[in-house]
């Protein structure tokens, strides 16, 4: 009798924890792609050539995203150019080098933490250390988000060079390698993976990030190259689109950014994971 | 004569003490023997002997070792240079992830040497000197990883030879390999000793018996009993050696 009624209610509790996950999972995936479908239906329709390839003229009262378009990649790339060597030279440094390991772990706290830290506070920083002595640019905005993703690239750079087995640091060191060859040979491409993992997760983050920019690349449209760009104030495709919604009500031009961000969110995401199957491939070899 | 010659050597991890008071001459041309229980000092010993001991945080070693004569710890020796002349194969087979040809090179091309007609020569050499060059030959340029795990530890070996050493130290170098790949490494060790002297520890006591001149027998960080292997297996003159050898303990 106890026994029957006990597992009769358990079985009904069982059923009701199934539906809820189930109406979770469904909610969740509703979500996503309404807001997909929504941002796409909404963008998609407004992004022209001619959106894509001119400026911004009061003249025609026309609206192109070309110099945000060209602004992201700059700050895309001067970002990782000066990222990377930093991120990845203080990994190696802390796994191969450093000896204090109570000092490595502070750092490793730190580095988490950091990255936990809101944007916005970085824009904050990044404006009093940056714009206020080279002035608003894509620059200082660069430098911002250099502070900002040195964490990124030093974790995924640290967690993959503890990846590379132990046994081939000694195979090295046994043939008489020195420590720098042992890095440069056998551990390096060991962690390239984690490398460019770590830049993808960066890429992603710079082309997402706005509050940061906004205190300190400003907000300008004009089509420079690389060298004048870096120099000048200039809006990335993120900013671009808080601008023309907020303060100029151009909606359908804003629908069109967002949705050629989703799109580029999707492809990095992509890029990820098509990677770390890439290299688990090679590492099961 | 002695290629290697440690006088009261005594090794900490820490506050261990994981070897006391070793004394021993390592006798030049001819295969030397580790065994004793498992943790009983033999794979520390044997690093010790090409300092990468060195790479263990928190090791203290005291007491005199010398290789040729010189002290191995002194200022003027150069520890890349060390394990170059005392080469080392591992317990479990590492090589690179590179190609074949790429992993019997490192070492070659570690020490400066570019020379392609050069370094073609010592890879050659090295293979068959580890009696693998049969076997990939015609795949020189394919990855290591591919290998089996007898095939990866002849490959170590070849890596080993080709910085042309005068000491090669191997710890347990068939504990991970099928009986085959065993006794073809076995086979190949006993030639090895006409070029080189061999340090090799083993957990087999019939492999001792089998490859060994000389055997050192460690108990608890203690180097019990040395002796040619014959002596030390058929009178072992201390009744811990007498019952390791006959399987009462290990
Ligand atoms: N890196 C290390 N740190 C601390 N203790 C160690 C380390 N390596 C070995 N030991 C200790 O030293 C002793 C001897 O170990 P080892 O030389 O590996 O023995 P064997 O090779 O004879 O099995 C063991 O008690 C082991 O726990
Ligand atoms: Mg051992």
């Amino acid at each position: 009798m106890l026994k029957q009624s006990l597992s009769k209610k358990r079985k009904g509790y069982e059923v009701l924890m199934k539906a809820m996950m189930l109406l979770s999972v469904g909610l969740t995936a509703a979500l996503v792609l309404f807001l997909l479908a929504y941002v796409l239906v909404q963008g998609v329709p407004n992004i022209t050539w001619e959106l894509l390839s001119t400026k911004p003229s009061y003249l025609t009262e026309r609206i192109g995203i070309l110099p945000d378009i060209l602004n992201t990649v700059y700050i895309v790339l001067a970002t990782l150019l000066i990222v990377l060597p930093l991120g990845v030279g203080a990994a190696i440094y802390l796994t191969e080098y450093a000896s204090n390991q109570k000092v490595v772990g502070i750092i490793e706290y730190a580095a988490e933490t950091l990255s936990g830290i809101p944007s916005i506070i970085y824009g904050l920083v990044g404006m009093l250390l940056f714009s206020n002595s080279m002035g608003t640019c894509l620059m200082a905005g660069a430098l911002t988000l250099v502070i900002m993703n040195l964490p990124t690239i030093m974790r995924t750079t640290q967690e993959s060079l503890k990846t590379v087995p132990q046994s081939y640091r000694e195979g090295a060191f046994g043939l008489g390698a020195g420590k720098w060859r042992v890095v440069r040979t056998v551990v390096l491409p060991g962690c390239v993976d984690g490398v460019i993992t770590g830049c993808i997760l960066s890429v992603g983050r710079i082309i997402g990030e706005s509050a940061a920019l906004l205190f300190t690349a400003g907000f300008a449209h004009a089509v420079n190259g690389i060298i004048d760009g870096l120099a000048a104030p200039g809006a990335t495709l993120t900013v671009a689109l808080y601008v023309y919604a907020k303060e100029q009500g151009e909606f359908g031009v804003a629908f069109a950014i967002a949705a050629i961000l989703m799109v580029l969110t999707v492809l990095i995401n992509f890029a990820a994971t098509l990677v770390q199957k890439h290299f688990a491939k090679r590492r099961s070899l | 004569m002695s290629m290697i010659s440690v006088k009261d050597m005594c090794l900490w991890y820490g506050e261990h003490q994981a070897l006391k008071n070793v004394d021993i001459e390592i006798p030049e041309n001819s295969i030397t023997a580790l065994i004793g229980p498992s943790g009983c000092g033999k794979s520390t010993f044997l690093k010790t002997l090409n300092r990468m001991n060195d790479l263990i945080p928190g090791v203290k070693i005291t007491g005199d070792i010398r290789y040729e004569g010189t002290d191995i710890f002194s200022k003027e020796v150069d520890v890349n240079n060390l394990r170059k002349e005392i080469g080392m194969v591992f317990q479990k087979p590492n090589p690179f992830p590179m190609s074949i040809y790429d992993n019997v090179a490192y070492g070659p091309r570690t020490h400066g040497i570019t020379n392609r007609v050069q370094l073609d020569e010592i890879v050659e050499r090295a293979l068959r000197d580890a009696a693998i060059w049969d076997e990939v030959k015609d795949r020189l340029k394919k990855n290591a990883l591919g290998m089996s795990g007898g095939q990866q530890q002849r490959l170590c070996i070849a890596r080993a030879l080709a910085v042309q050493p005068k000491i090669l130290l191997m710890d347990e170098p068939t504990s991970a390999l099928d009986p085959i790949s065993t006794s073809r490494i076995e086979e190949l060790v006993t030639e090895l000793k006409e070029k080189y002297t061999i340090v090799m520890v083993t957990h087999n006591m019939q492999q001792a018996v089998r490859v060994s001149d000389y055997t050192a027998f460690f108990l608890l960080g203690e180097l019990v009993a040395f002796g040619k292997t014959d002596d030390i297996f058929s009178q072992p003159k201390d009744q811990r050696t007498e019952d390791y050898i006959t399987g009462r303990f290990g």
